[in-house]
């Protein structure tokens, strides 16, 4: 910027002006269920009451049927199938675990959707789709109703689930 | 122009706090206001919504609340990051052009979450009014002011008109604020911003509302007496409040000309004035005649469901045509501060 008299006047490049919100977040009747589950180690789904298909993390309404799922859980194994994955190599500011790790959907046996998670405990390039593995928990005293009550999903010595199995919960 | 009319509204209780979340407090309201309007939710043409992920403190907050639209199989939907109201102006437009007879709306907020009062400081200019972090209330209370200073409203004319809303919502079942007040007790009650107490300004509301939009033949197959939009225009002001006349809404008149709302004939009238001040502001630019009922329903003094409040306000008196109480009507929503934006329906039965 130039002034008449041909001055260079120092640009505002930036300014800080800080902002602050709080929120009380509401996680709704099912979303507490399931976090209440996770504080006791269990995996609680609900069923639409329509086509009876298991939502797990349980959510407010089927997004397919738009109806509220029924009020009573359903508990989950806390094993199933790697339907797909991810290798995540470069690190970010909010991850709790290092790279490289694999980011996964598992379909937990009995489950109509996959979950979302973390596979550890072996080499990332032996992920692979069909792959059977369980939840490795948080000791019981560290439980909680947070997702962080599951450390990782470990591989389990199964043979690998059929594509066939899983091909409709792609 | 196509003939388009609300056929059905519903509403949640509007409550301080309500446990459910969004999804939930939805997927209980739109089967209620899709099975009045008798057309099947696969029939719909469009749906449309308005919130504000600021207020839920979660983004993308409106795609979540999808779950309870159902969107399987896929439907074509849109929303808007302002209050249900203008959601229903999108969707007439869409039925405008051809593309859909039908049109699903709703909004939503709830404001228990955060703090709405600070939420809303967000949409002044960022770098220059802000930082300074004046709230909603500082704002209004600016306005207030000036309205009192230039003979146009008193604090005791304010409180009255908390009063009467307070009385008229004892009729409401969704509202949250009822009750008899006494003035001079209101007027008893401390400054929040001098010159606004308590009582001037909209209650922290959870809720949601819902209408079903209609075109011609179908509107009257579904419906004995089908509330039509006669007239839908909206206008809004510069941006800064220090830019234009807060003792006057300007953008209110010119959409409540264009809207046909001057034409008169109007039995009831629902206007959006989250705070006292602002009431008579709206209902004079609106023209509104002697004999007009204002904010039966007790307005947005006595539930103030954020993002949906002005399409509360279509849905009362479009409800009052639809039951056959009323004949014609006029709806009013704002958004912005300091009645910045303003969106006028004119709705009339047969």
């Amino acid at each position: 910027m130039l002034r008449p008299g041909g001055d260079r006047v120092s640009e505002v490049r930036s300014i800080v002006t800080p902002i602050r919100l709080e929120y009380e977040f509401t996680a709704g009747e099912a979303a507490q269920n399931f976090l209440h589950g996770l504080a006791e180690g269990k995996l609680l789904g609900r069923r639409c009451p329509v086509d009876g298909k298991i939502y797990l993390p349980a959510r407010g309404s089927c997004p397919e049927h738009a109806v509220s799922l029924t009020t009573d859980s359903v508990e989950i194994a806390d094993r199933g199938t790697v339907t797909t994955f991810c290798i995540v190599r470069i690190p970010a500011e909010n991850l709790s675990v290092d790279p490289p790790f694999v980011a996964a959907h598992v379909l937990l046996d009995g489950a109509d959707i996959p979950f979302f998670h973390v596979v550890h405990g072996c080499p990332p390039e032996e992920v692979r789709m069909g792959m059977r593995v369980r939840a490795h928990w948080v000791p019981e005293a560290e439980l909680g109703p947070t997702l962080r009550s599951i450390e990782y999903f470990e591989p389990i010595d199964e043979p690998d689930a059929s594509f066939e199995s899983f091909q409709e919960h792609l | 122009m196509r003939d388009v009319a609300v056929v059905s509204f519903a509403q949640t209780p509007n409550v301080r706090r309500e446990p459910r979340n969004e999804v939930e407090m939805l997927v209980e309201l739109i089967p209620e206001v899709v099975q009045a309007s008798g057309i099947p939710r696969e029939k719909i043409g469009f749906t449309c919504s308005g919130s504000c992920d600021y207020i839920a403190g979660q983004p993308f907050s409106f795609v979540t609340a999808l779950d309870a639209a159902g969107a399987w199989p896929p439907i074509a939907e849109s929303h808007v990051e302002m209050d249900g109201a203008w959601a229903l102006y999108e969707a007439w437009v869409k039925i405008q052009t051809g593309q859909c007879d039908s049109a699903l709306v709703y909004g939503f907020g709830k404001s228990s979450m955060g703090s709405p009062a600070d939420v809303v400081t967000l949409q002044l200019d960022p770098y220059l009014i802000a930082p300074l972090w004046p709230t909603a209330i500082h704002v209004a209370a600016l306005q207030a002011r000036k309205l009192i200073d230039a003979g146009k409203t008193s604090e005791r004319e304010m409180a009255e008109v908390a009063a009467r809303n307070r009385k008229a919502a004892l009729a409401n079942p969704s509202a949250q604020l009822a009750g008899a007040c006494d003035v001079d007790d209101l007027l008893a009650a401390p400054y929040l911003a001098n010159p606004l107490r308590k009582h001037d300004c909209p209650p922290i509301t959870d809720g949601a509302s819902a209408i079903v939009l209609a075109a011609g033949d179908l509107a009257r197959e579904v419906s004995k007496r089908p509330a039509w939009i006669r007239g839908l225009d909206h206008r809004v002001e510069p941006h800064s409040p220090g830019a234009r006349d807060l003792t006057v809404s300007r953008s209110t008149r010119v959409a409540a000309e264009q809207a046909g709302a001057a034409a008169g004939g109007l039995d009831v009238a629902e206007v959006h004035a989250p705070f006292t001040h602002q009431e008579r502001l709206v209902t004079e630019a609106l023209g509104l005649p002697e004999q007009c009922e204002v904010n039966p329903s007790g307005g947005a003094l006595a539930a103030h469901p954020f993002m949906t409040a002005g399409l509360t306000r279509i849905g009362e008196v479009a409800q009052r045509i639809l039951d056959g109480q009323a004949g014609r009507g006029v709806a009013h929503a704002t958004s912005g501060p300091c009645l910045q934006q303003n969106l006028v329906c004119l709705l009339e039965g047969e």
